[in-house]
């Protein structure tokens, strides 16, 4: 007993000095993934990284459009872009103007200065923050310290303006300050106005207010409720933070007419749960849509730095834009990055950085794109930097095309060649499982959905695999079964038979 | 002399017949554990009162219990499990149960020899092992099965987990309540305050490491310091 305490003390001494003497300089790298610019998670929600999917094409800025020739006044805090065919806008919200730029396919060049509607009382704009413009080209604009959304047609001539609600809903005493716009196809307008948490005010074409819609949900648990129903006084609970819910930061409305939302006020804990819900799909009563078929939902960045470090926190997305198939890309403005997701809400990539390069961001406010090109708005630089897919990036995009239409073997053919780029790239691997698999190939798609970690298309694969193979060795099968009902059946036969001599015998020698 | 071999011999064949007594009640040891498992009320009490069970046996069920976990994370079929083989440790894996079962156990009998417990540390921890078989004996051939089922069939799969693990459960309970001869609501009891005393018992570790390591660290240090300063 001694020797063993004395054993055992001996082995924590050593144990402890293993551990006094281990190097204390070693240390995390700051950021996990500062080192690549591409990346996207695997399953196992490691940063693996990719190749490109964009290259910076163009920076677009005052100079290149002419800005400090034209009237001398630069762009000042450009706070929303918007394109409508191959016109682009930019909110020029601290030069109260919009400017129009236009892009013939070689360069973009400034077309039009927007200042003065005709016809309108006032007739200037006073920080325009948000521009959209409708499939008649009208225009509308956030006239945010005029307190109205003022709709003009193309030749500026004013149409009509949104004013404040006169209703019992909304709270008179608060000013009507329109932050970001859309337009849907009937010309019905959706506003996001700064201190108004009940969700996008809505108007009909007419201007009539029809209320509100996509009102985040209170989210608080009996615990906090019982806690602030019996426990606190009326002047602490008046103090406290009532259970209200939060704003919004930006809202796109996409071709089917669904409005992608962005929130940025949330806690962490609920962002790593999954309730925050940062991106959202709207329909036409509030409720989201969003499909999430991935094992991480799409937050962004899954795991993030705390406080203390340059950049800390969760992705806060300032901006979204729906591309075709139902693609989105997200704009982080915590760390200046983009977020591509597929319509399963799977991550495609994730590139892009803070910093005064090209094709990193000081502060970015605003995402557009024209067809797969990428346009991020910075306010502090008052550029916008364009950014066009690579071949990797195009490849993705025409994989998920072609599969949409129905062209499975062409698909698989594509994601073969994004599988020779990048070999850590799950979605390739889907989709080549995918596209076999409707070859009747079960075995293979089985191989790839494993390597993808799929495990609805595994299972469905295998299911099938299983019953080819059933039907292929039912013979075997059968003769298996049956040997195994039969030989306990004959051992135990002999063995009574063996037992029953036996007992012969003994009985003979008794006698 | 013949007479010396033939006393060597007897004394031999005297220890031969005493291995295979021995292998034989290891045996039966291993069989009885299904009668323990269908029947813990008779099982428990005949197991440790009647001397049936082995510590033998014990120590083969704790290590297919660890062994049918590590397999389990290694063998299952990746729809129903999500184990990044990549960066499992077989050791630290089996470490990771065998030592908090082992600190249970301790405190289990630490805390029921101050209250009336009748089981000696022996009879906790042969109790505790026979209460493990369901796990071995139904998450093993489960583990197998799992590489034949699909996604959709998977509740199977999870059931069947749910059911071993309820199962054990259940006859840690009755195992430990005919050990110690206590009451059902004294067990209750006593399962809460063993998991107590296994808090104290790892903080009070924890806390011996951390002083240890200070105090060797201060060592390590002051020898660094005088070589730095000699040379």
């Amino acid at each position: 007993m001694k020797k063993a305490i004395s054993f055992l003390l001996i082995l924590m001494m050593l144990l402890s000095l293993s551990t006094a003497m281990a190097d204390d300089s070693y240390s995390m790298k700051q950021d996990g993934f500062s080192t690549s610019y591409a990346y996207c998670y695997d399953y196992w929600g490691d940063v693996q990284e990719s190749p490109n999917p964009y290259r910076v094409s163009e920076v677009i800025d005052s100079i290149s459009l002419g800005l400090d020739k034209l009237e001398g006044k630069r762009m000042n805090k450009p706070q929303s872009l918007f394109v409508h065919g191959n016109d682009l806008y930019i909110a020029d919200t601290f030069n109260n103007r919009i400017l129009q730029v236009h892009y013939d396919g070689k360069e973009y060049s400034l077309t039009r200065v927007i200042s003065q509607i005709n016809g309108a009382e006032p007739a200037t704009f006073n920080n325009p923050y948000d521009i959209a413009v409708d499939d008649d080209e009208n225009i509308y604009v956030a006239d945010y310290m005029n307190y109205r959304v003022v709709m003009m047609d193309k030749d500026l001539n004013f149409i009509k303006q949104f004013v404040k609600p006169e209703d019992s809903t909304y709270d008179q005493s608060l000013d009507f300050l329109p932050k970001k716009i859309a337009v849907d196809v009937a010309g019905r307008l959706y506003v996001l106005g700064a201190n108004i948490n009940k969700g996008f005010i809505k108007y009909e074409a007419d201007t009539t207010f029809t209320g509100y819609i996509g009102a985040n949900a209170v989210s608080f648990n009996m615990a906090q409720y019982i806690w602030r129903r019996y426990f606190m006084t009326q002047e602490q609970r008046a103090a406290s933070q009532s259970f209200a819910p939060t704003e919004y930061e930006n809202l796109y409305m996409d071709e089917e007419g669904f409005i992608y939302a962005t929130n940025t006020i949330f806690s962490e804990y609920d962002l790593k749960t999954d309730k925050a819900n940062p991106i959202r799909r709207l329909n036409s009563l509030g409720n989201d849509i969003l499909i999430k078929n991935d094992r991480y939902p799409p937050i962004g960045d899954i795991y993030w730095l705390a406080e203390g470090t340059q950049y800390y926190g969760p992705t806060r997305f300032t901006d979204i834009t729906v591309l075709k198939n139902d693609i989105y890309v997200a704009l982080d403005r915590t760390r200046g990055r983009l977020f591509g997701y597929d319509g399963q809400g799977i991550l495609l990539w994730a590139f892009g950085t803070r910093g005064n390069v090209e094709g990193a961001f000081t502060s970015a406010i605003s995402l557009e794109h024209m067809g797969y090109d990428l346009f991020v708005l910075d306010q502090v630089e008052n550029s916008i930097t364009v950014f066009t897919p690579t071949e990797y990036g195009q490849m993705i995009y025409d994989a998920n095309e072609t599969y949409m239409n129905g062209e499975y073997d062409r698909s698989a053919e594509i994601w073969q060649d994004v599988m020779r780029m990048n070999s850590n790239y799950p979605l390739a691997f889907r989709g080549i499982g995918r596209a076999i698999l409707r070859q009747d190939d079960y075995e293979g798609a089985m191989k790839y959905f494993e390597m993808a970690h799929d495990r609805q298309n595994y299972g469905r694969a295998f299911k099938l695999y299983r019953k080819e193979w059933v039907e292929k060795n039912i013979l075997w099968i059968i003769l298996v079964l049956a040997a195994l009902l039969i030989i306990p059946l004959v051992i135990g036969r002999m063995k009574r038979a063996k037992w029953e001599v036996i007992m012969h015998e003994q009985s003979k020698i008794r006698r | 002399m013949s007479r010396a071999k033939s006393a060597g011999d007897y004394v031999k064949s005297l220890k031969a017949e005493k291995r295979k007594e021995s292998w034989t009640r290891y045996r039966e040891s291993l069989r009885y554990s299904l009668h323990v498992i269908t029947h813990p009320f008779d099982g428990f009490w005949d197991l440790i009162h009647e001397h049936k069970g082995t510590l033998a046996a014990a120590h083969t069920f704790l290590f297919l219990f660890l062994a049918v976990r590590v397999m389990k994370l290694i063998l299952t079929s990746f729809q129903f499990i999500n184990a990044p083989i990549q960066y499992i440790n077989i050791l630290e894996q089996a470490a990771s149960l065998a030592l908090p079962f082992l600190v249970l156990c301790i405190a289990n009998w630490a805390m029921t020899t101050l209250f009336e417990g009748k089981g000696r540390f022996k009879d906790i921890y042969m109790a505790m092992c026979y209460a493990l078989v369901p796990y071995i004996l139904i998450q093993f051939p489960m583990v197998i099965i799992s590489n034949w089922l699909t996604f959709e069939e998977g509740s199977i799969f999870t059931v069947m987990l749910s059911v071993s693990v309820i199962w054990c459960a259940f006859l840690v309970f009755i195992g430990l309540m005919e050990v110690h001869d206590y009451g059902p609501g004294k067990t209750m009891i006593f399962l809460i305050v063993t998991i107590v005393g296994a808090m104290v018992i790892i903080f009070l570790v924890l806390t011996f490491f951390s002083l240890l390591s200070d105090a060797i660290g201060y060592f390590v240090s002051l020898y660094r310091e005088i070589i730095y300063r000699l040379y």
